[in-house]
């Protein structure tokens, strides 16, 4: 039998519920995400396909289950690491007060990251697929779109290298053009080393899901289903 | 003997009568605060007799577990004020402005009464230290309430931020440092100020007590240096501790934001 080499993230048994008392927003969640697979989730809003992911990501404590990275489970002080590699999108990033460039550089100063320095041949490569501008570095949080947060948050994630990438509707808040870049950008990117990484997606645009990724998944109050 | 006059009951009256200005406004202008200004005025008296009391009694016994036993009650007291003084709750937090408010105050008053003030007839000698206790609890509470209140704001606006910050793979320190950073010097910065104007735009109220009560201005102000050192430390230490201890309350061991702790009344 082949060993599971190729098996990146696990979740086993996953389940969420906030209050003692309340519903369950996740439920039994079993989840194999695999090298070179692009794996999406569809299902309709408050489905918990947000919590799914931030759940992957082990940025909200578990009511039960585990997550496995490259077969070894993750916890405490092991878990910044982890997240390093198996990074979580936010559908709104967040950017702090600055420039495009100071929100590029910010994740760099964490301890995890700190042999990495910021690569603007790089970025500005990326930049240029998306369709942006060089001056677009300079460009303030204040005068940049939802669309244009996105792309920030999108290139500072990027830069790092993460193994498998966990994106909450990436292209919502992107024109059908960008939408189409991204999609290639984050294909070519998965390509690159199809033995070492892996992206899930989540959606409410089944279409859209259902043309990009590999393996579709529907969620349903909190149970993922077989597509 | 007395080296100030003293007052007799007539003189206190005299002053108590003053609230007739405030009646008197508040009638001619309509103001309906007639049943408040009742209230606060027998308030102000009661309040202060019974603390006359107390003290009168404390200082008269001069026994230390008397005197540790009312400290220990306006630690507490100042204690629960701080955490009051917010809507905001998490699990804990009555605790946490207790513990903060106790070791900061007490620290400082405690080098106060062992290393500054010497000569006292006992460490516990009432006259020193509960009014000592006093002056560092009023502040401390302020420093802790506002320490706590910049903290949870920072909190709940920088939340996205941090957990960005925690999903790129930052450790819960990482992403709450600028948080705690903000809170401490928030917190810092009223006894800051009132030491750069202390004695310019008002006589501090402690000086003023002595000056009264016929020390000379020069000794009464030695005493008054010694305060806002004090009180500064004491702040410092408070709200130290409490951004730290809220902290550790709001991210766990896993480097997870734990915002749904953060309630509000």
């Amino acid at each position: 039998m082949m060993p599971d080499a190729t098996v990146l993230l696990e979740a086993r048994e996953l389940a969420r519920r906030p209050t003692p008392s309340g519903p369950w927003l996740l439920r039994d969640v079993e989840l194999e995400l695999r090298a070179g697979q692009c794996l999406g989730v569809v299902g309709p809003s408050g489905s918990g396909k947000t919590l799914l992911l931030r759940s992957l990501a082990l940025l909200d404590p578990l009511d039960t289950g585990y997550v496995l990275f490259r077969g070894r489970p993750v916890s405490g002080n092991g878990i910044p690491d982890f997240r390093s590699r198996v990074i979580y999108l936010r559908q709104r990033p967040a950017l702090e007060a600055g420039t495009v460039e100071d929100n590029l550089r910010r994740p760099l100063q964490l301890y995890v990251h700190r042999k990495r320095r910021l690569d603007l041949r790089r970025i500005g490569s990326w930049l240029r697929h998306l369709g942006r501008r060089e001056n677009f570095l300079e460009k303030r949080r204040g005068d940049l779109s939802g669309g244009e947060q996105q792309i920030v948050a999108l290139i500072a994630t990027l830069q790092l290298d993460p193994t498998v990438l966990l994106l909450d509707e990436p292209v919502a808040a992107l024109d059908h053009d960008t939408a189409r870049s991204v999609e290639l950008l984050l294909r070519q990117w998965v390509d690159e080393q199809p033995s070492a990484r892996a992206q899930m997606w989540v959606s409410h645009d089944v279409e859209r899901v259902r043309s990009y990724c590999s393996k579709l998944l529907r969620m349903e109050d909190g149970r993922l289903y077989p597509m | 003997m007395a080296t100030y006059v003293e007052l007799d009951l007539i003189d206190v009256s005299l002053a108590a009568a003053l609230i007739v200005v405030n009646a008197l406004i508040s009638i001619a202008l309509q103001l309906g605060m007639e049943r408040q200004l009742a209230v606060a005025s027998i308030r102000t008296i009661v309040q202060l007799w019974l603390v006359g009391l107390v003290l009168e009694w404390v200082f008269e016994i001069d026994r230390w577990y008397v005197v540790l036993l009312l400290l220990v009650l306006m630690t507490l007291v100042a204690g629960v004020t701080a955490a009051r003084r917010d809507e905001r709750r998490y699990p804990g937090m009555l605790a946490d402005t207790v513990l903060s408010v106790w070791i900061s105050s007490w620290l400082v008053t405690a080098f106060t009464l062992f290393a500054v003030v010497r000569g006292t007839h006992t460490w516990y000698q009432p006259q020193y230290s509960i009014p000592l206790m006093g002056m560092v609890l009023g502040n401390t509470l302020n420093g802790v309430s506002v320490g706590l209140r910049t903290f949870l704001d920072s909190v709940e606006a920088r939340r996205d931020v941090m957990d960005m910050l925690l999903a790129y793979g930052g450790s819960r320190w990482e992403a709450c440092r600028d948080t705690v950073r903000n809170a401490i010097r928030t917190g810092m910065t009223p006894i800051i100020n009132s030491m750069m104007i202390v004695g310019i735009v008002s006589l501090p109220g402690m000086m003023t007590g002595q000056l009264l009560s016929g020390t000379r201005p020069i000794e009464a102000i030695k005493y008054q240096i010694v305060i806002m050192f004090l009180i500064a430390s004491a702040t410092a230490l408070g709200t130290t501790l409490i951004a730290l201890i809220g902290y550790r309350r709001l991210f766990n061991q896993d480097h997870q934001l734990l915002v749904d702790r953060l309630r509000r009344n």
